[in-house]
């Protein structure tokens, strides 16, 4: 663990990560790793640096490894620097049969960049996910903790130019706000 | 009309709301089992015949009374609501509009199973459905419903949330158990069950939302009485979630024993098929049951009507049959290419592997690739045959249920639509690249 | 005490022994291959799949068979269980499948691969494998890294055993390393590049199947079939001090731990044994090591006549069968 680490959760946040801890048995706080994986995410810019995740670490008294392990293994943590906004477009089965692939070369249209990649600005990463348990209101995508449903694409329109509008920070899924 | 249990107050204003849903007799199902033996509780699901709604249709009573109670162990009860399987919505669709079911079915669970720390793991990407949850367990907590001595029982109960972070696996109850414990979702080796060594290696039950919340009901109107609704071994209702191209999706609660065909057809659930289009295929339990085409999913093999039950969607096995799973009816019209949809499912199953062992892990990717080929205009023959080899040996080989749920969709395809395959590979100009149609018109101008 | 029944050869064991278990205890041809299960290593086993029987009676009581094979090295024993290994065609046709598997994204470049000899999957792959891969896509690929000055990580050979995860935890006094990311992407890693500080990591190297982990101060110095492998010992401190030095001539061209007929450490030796005691004036040796396993490592060495035979009439049956396919 890094003593030297430079990142430090707000009040707030240790305030909530201690409520985290509490749900669990003396001596189990391990399980509160995914939860403070969350917070981290919110507090450091939307991904989750080494040193966020040592610092993870030194606050459940766990190994940096059992931290990236676990990390490394849920497809909502970042482990590389994401644009403000992500945009997840679910593209499984039952969007795909709505127009998801239309829903996803829209974005690559509008936004000129490719499944993967943040613009250049650094507003917007454009990511396809796995089902998100939205099938009948298909196609779908997520922003944050938002489900963007039904989608047309003049409703994607409108979705991109709101955050352009907007947005400041990264938008992710646990915010700054649901931490206070 | 089919009786509505779990579903009857859902569109009632502010029932999400402790106040509203005690209005409607929320709580009473509590109320009453607190004033029961947990034996008697445990006895009154039995009764009910009630199974497990999350997939695997295992009996919830019989679960519960596997439970291990050792002297000065703690027990748990945890829900699992990592809701992932394509086609399937209805737990986040309940969750979302009537928390305070779930609530009260964790409860009473708890009660029954002697738990006093209970979980609700529920998957990360609902972070909004998590606030909703979240605010009304305050709620129920300030009434007095949880925490210490509840409603004046004595019985002492903590109900926690907790969020997962984007893993399909972990909807698998042991993954679910490693995950809670902050653990990579890695499954674990059986034995031993978690009813003997579950969270933290005590003793735990892992039910699904829609099993849970079907508790109250049952409580209510008592296990006989539920037992009476539904057919055969198929009791009680069950909520489908129905998507793809219908007139109508959502999610519907059906007394079990509906005709498939009336819950295709009919303005009272999925209305028909879209734009006037003929149905072409079905997959009725989420991804991972096998598609059958138009004929079997209406009918049976010896011409009977199928029905929406356990027993009549499995009627036939495998080779003309199907199962009822979650209960994600996902309905293709006559446009949809079924190779590339099962790509699509493909790719989810290598997606979601969690790597630990080997056919799993090589082997979904390995299908993905194959069909990728043979959606590109690359495929042979010895690729079809090929991929009925490679499922064949991932079904069955896996430390759990993710390899099967990979080969299954893959299998049912090749079975029923070997035409497909073989005129793709055949004739590679016939493979549509934007075989669906669109929900709204102006998508595919747009795009191209 | 329960019995068991595999292959048609019954044994009594204690309860809680496992179906490989008494399959060893039986012996010979009956044993099924295991790749991750690793006996003195708690959790081991049940990932790779490769020692997965047919059980054809449940037990005395529940005489059902078992829907599915299980894996040997993880199910328990019961009184009158009947198991089916190398009797049963379509559990064998099973295994052929997990080794293909196995081998799907491991790299066929065995004659530049330093374990060559000594490989688990090489072994398993002639005894059951496929002629040919059936796979025609790019495999998995990863750089070679140092995880310390003495151990080589080539991500590319591995199989994910997880028995050096399983080291690290239970017999190191620490773990830097263990299995990120996730499905077929999934990596043997430190994350961020470090070493393997544990005075025992070395043992790693020992309990991996494949040339995954290797020693850096072996590394293509020799074949290890070229080699004399001898017992012997030295006091030491931290561990047993007993070894085997792989030599040729006067020079000691590698240090590892004793291992069984199963290729298990007998007992596990630390980073100083294996790593900076080179000489053969820092070792008692014994004598020549006896190796009595299926490799070529023992074909060279010592009972020469009745490992060939083996070996040639595996072989025969190979060759035949890839004939007829």
């Amino acid at each position: 663990m890094n003593n030297e680490n430079k990142l430090k959760f707000s009040d707030d946040a240790l305030a909530l990560s201690q409520r985290m801890v509490n749900r669990y048995p003396e001596g189990k706080q391990k399980s509160a790793l995914i939860p403070l994986l969350h917070i981290a995410q919110a507090e450091f810019g939307g991904w989750l640096s080494s040193d966020a995740m040592d610092y993870v670490a030194s606050l459940l008294k766990i190994t940096s490894i059992e931290v990236y392990e676990v990390a490394s293994f849920y497809s909502m943590f970042n482990l590389k620097p994401v644009g403000k906004c992500v945009i997840e477009v679910c593209h499984t089965g039952p969007c795909w049969l709505l127009g998801s692939d239309d829903i996803v070369k829209y974005i690559e249209k509008k936004l000129s960049i490719k499944v993967g990649d943040t613009t250049a600005d650094g507003m917007f990463t454009l990511k396809t996910v796995e089902c998100l348990a939205s099938c009948g209101t298909a196609p779908m995508m997520q922003i944050g903790e938002k489900y963007h449903e039904n989608l047309t694409l003049t409703k994607v329109d409108d979705i991109i130019h709101e955050c352009k509008a907007t947005v400041v920070e990264h938008v992710t899924h646990w915010t700054k706000k649901e931490i206070k | 009309m089919g009786r509505k249990l779990l579903t009857e107050n859902i569109n009632v204003p502010g029932i999400q709301s402790l106040d509203v849903y005690r209005h409607h007799g929320g709580y009473e199902g509590l109320k009453k089992a607190l004033g029961m033996s947990p034996d008697a509780i445990v006895e009154e699901v039995k009764k009910s015949g009630l199974r497990g709604r999350g997939g695997a249709g295992f009996p919830t009573g019989m679960k519960w009374s596997f439970l291990a109670k050792p002297d000065g162990v703690p027990r748990h009860l945890v829900c699992n609501a990592d809701e992932s399987e394509p086609g399937t919505f209805k737990d986040r669709y309940m969750m979302e509009h009537i928390p305070h079911l779930l609530i009260e079915g964790m409860a009473i669970g708890s009660f029954a199973l002697g738990a006093n720390t209970s979980y609700i793991y529920i998957r990360g990407e609902l972070l909004y459905v998590y606030h909703i949850l979240q605010k009304a367990i305050d709620e129920a907590y300030a009434a007095g419903l949880l925490g210490k001595n509840i409603m004046g029982s004595g019985f002492d109960f903590d109900l926690h949330l907790h969020s997962g972070a984007g893993a399909y696996i972990c909807g698998e109850e042991t993954a679910l158990i490693e995950s809670l414990e902050g653990n990579r979702g890695n499954p674990r080796i059986k034995p031993p069950f978690p009813a003997i060594q579950g969270l933290w290696q005590r003793p735990t039950v892992v039910n699904n939302v829609e099993s849970i919340m079907a508790v109250v009901p049952i409580l209510k109107m008592g296990g006989d009485e539920y037992a009476k609704i539904g057919i055969g071994k198929s009791t009680g209702t069950k909520l489908i979630s129905a998507c793809g191209h219908i007139n109508k999706p959502g999610v519907y609660e059906i007394e079990l024993g509906l005709p498939v065909e009336e819950f295709i057809y009919s303005d009272e659930y999925c209305g028909g098929i879209r734009n006037g289009k003929a149905l072409k295929a079905v997959v009725a339990g989420g991804s991972s049951v096998p598609v059958l085409p138009k004929e079997l999913i209406l009918k049976l093999a010896n011409g009977e009507p199928r029905l929406m039950s356990y027993e009549s969607l499995s009627d036939g096995g495998f080779v003309t049959g199907t199962m009822l799973g979650s209960g994600g009816f996902i309905v293709m019209d006559e446009d949809t290419s079924v190779v590339k949809n099962l790509y699509t499912f493909t790719r989810f199953y290598h997606h979601e592997s969690c790597g630990q062992c080997s056919p799993c892990r090589e082997g979904t990717g390995w299908m993905e690739k194959i069909l990728h080929k043979i959606l590109d205009g690359h495929g042979t023959l010895e690729d079809v045959d090929l991929l009925w080899d490679i499922q064949s040996k991932i079904e069955g080989k896996t430390i759990c249920p993710l390899g099967e749920a990979a080969a299954w969709p893959v299998a049912s395809a090749i079975r029923h639509f070997r035409s497909e395959f073989e005129e793709y590979v055949k004739n590679p100009s016939s493979i549509k690249k934007d075989n669906h149609y669109y929900r709204v018109n102006n998508i595919s101008s747009e795009v191209a | 005490m329960p019995k068991v029944t595999i292959d048609g050869q019954s044994i009594e064991v204690s309860e809680g022994t496992t179906i490989l278990q008494a399959a060893r205890m039986i012996g010979g041809d009956i044993v099924p291959p295991a790749m991750c299960y690793y006996s003195t290593l708690k959790t081991s086993g049940g990932y790779c799949r490769t020692c997965i029987v047919k059980v054809t009676k449940g037990s005395e009581k529940d005489p059902r068979p078992m829907p599915k094979p299980v894996a040997s090295c993880r199910t328990t024993v019961m009184d009158g269980m009947e198991v089916q290994n190398t009797t049963a065609p379509d559990l064998l046709e099973a295994r052929k499948g997990v080794v293909e598997f196995l081998l799907l994204n491991h790299p066929l470049d065995c004659p530049v691969c330093d374990q060559a000899g000594e490989c688990d999957l090489q072994n398993l792959s002639y005894q059951h494998g496929l002629a040919k891969s059936r796979y025609e896509f790019k495999r998995r690929e990863f750089e070679k890294i140092d995880i310390g000055e003495n151990i080589k990580l080539h991500m590319t050979r591995c199989i994910l055993c997880y028995r050096c995860v399983k080291v690290a935890d239970q017999v190191c006094d620490s773990r830097a390393h263990g299995v990120i990311n996730r499905g077929d992407v999934a990596e043997i890693s430190t994350y961020i590049e470090k070493s393997l500080d544990s005075d025992f990591s070395g043992n790693v190297i020992d309990v991996c199947p494949v040339g995954a982990l290797t020693d850096r101060t072996f590394r293509f110095k020799s074949r290890v079939w070229f080699t004399n492998p001898m017992n012997a010992h030295r006091n030491c401190t931290k561990c047993s001090g007993k070894t085997v030095l792989w030599t040729s001539g006067d020079d000691v061209l590698r240090v590892s731990a004793r291992k069984d007929v199963y290729g298990e450490v007998e007992e596990w030796i630390c980073n100083e044994c294996r790593f900076e005691k080179k000489e053969k004036s820092d070792w008692t040796i014994e004598g020549p090591r006896h190796i009595d396993r299926k490799s070529v490592i023992s074909a060279n060495h010592y009972e020469v006549k009745k490992q060939l035979k083996i070996d040639v009439s595996n072989q025969k049956a190979i060759d035949e069968s890839a004939h007829n396919n």
